[in-house]
């Protein structure tokens, strides 16, 4: 399926755009007229992906991030957070709520959160080549869709 | 981040953003300031919270370890509506009293 509009973003393994990453992206989506909740669901599964990204793909070292967000018909959004780094090497393993390779401060959280807050989550992933996630949402907007 | 110490009670009124990138300051500041005062009681009132992602679980599931060390209990109050999915689908609930902000 043909995307009606597309956004690329492309950023550093820093943190601090952690917070950047999450805000584009909603207001990319916003031209959707989503309602509160939706926008909040998007910025906090982006927000999962991204710190996967820093904390796993690169571990806190540098790299790259590439986010692309496609608009489809009927207002279904993807949005592809992708990384050069590490990889993983049991997707499903990565994916058990509360599994957790960081210890303490992390709540294991991250994927049970995406897969929650959105309809659908893709992993792909080659150890020492990096990973995509794939998150997908329809959006049923404040209003009639548009499109 | 605001803090008080009063009657055994640490509360940390936390402001802003909850996410890997603003999280380790929060952290230190609060334990720093439990190994010092030694609170029975560390309450997170999260009213000031203006996003968060599963970090801000993490920062509570954290100084739940910590005060738990020492013998303390932890209570987090005031958690905005918009953040109630993200507290329930961590199940923190079981950790201490958890509230979230009534409107």
């Amino acid at each position: 399926m043909k995307a009606i509009n597309t956004m690329k973003l492309e950023i550093e393994s820093r943190s601090v755009n952690e917070s950047f990453a999450r805000v584009a992206v909603a207001s990319f989506i916003s031209q959707l007229d989503p309602t509160i909740e939706e926008l909040g669901d998007i910025r906090t599964a982006v927000s999962e992906a991204v710190t996967n990204s820093i904390v796993h793909g690169y571990k806190e070292g540098k790299g790259k991030i590439y986010i692309t967000v496609s608009i489809f018909e009927n207002a279904k959004v993807t949005i592809k957070i992708r990384d050069k780094g590490c990889g993983i090497e049991n997707i499903e393993e990565a994916m058990q709520p509360l599994f957790t390779t960081m210890g303490g401060e992390r709540s294991g959280l991250g994927f049970a959160v995406m897969e929650s807050f959105m309809d659908k989550v893709k992993v792909n992933s080659v150890v020492g080549k990096g990973t995509s996630v794939t998150l997908e949402k329809k959006i049923n907007g404040r209003f009639v869709t548009k499109w | 981040m605001k803090l008080e110490f009063s009657g055994g009670v640490l509360t940390a009124f936390i402001d802003g953003e909850i996410d890997h990138h603003t999280a380790p300051s929060i952290r230190e500041t609060i334990d720093k300031t439990i190994l010092q005062d030694k609170p029975d009681v560390l309450r997170l009132d999260y009213s000031g919270v203006t996003f968060m992602d599963s970090s801000g679980i993490g920062l509570i599931m954290g100084r739940y370890k910590l005060i738990s060390s020492c013998s303390g209990k932890i209570e987090v109050i005031n958690i905005p509506r918009n953040m109630a999915k993200v507290v329930k689908l961590s199940g923190i609930e079981r950790l201490g009293r958890i509230t979230i902000k009534e409107d």
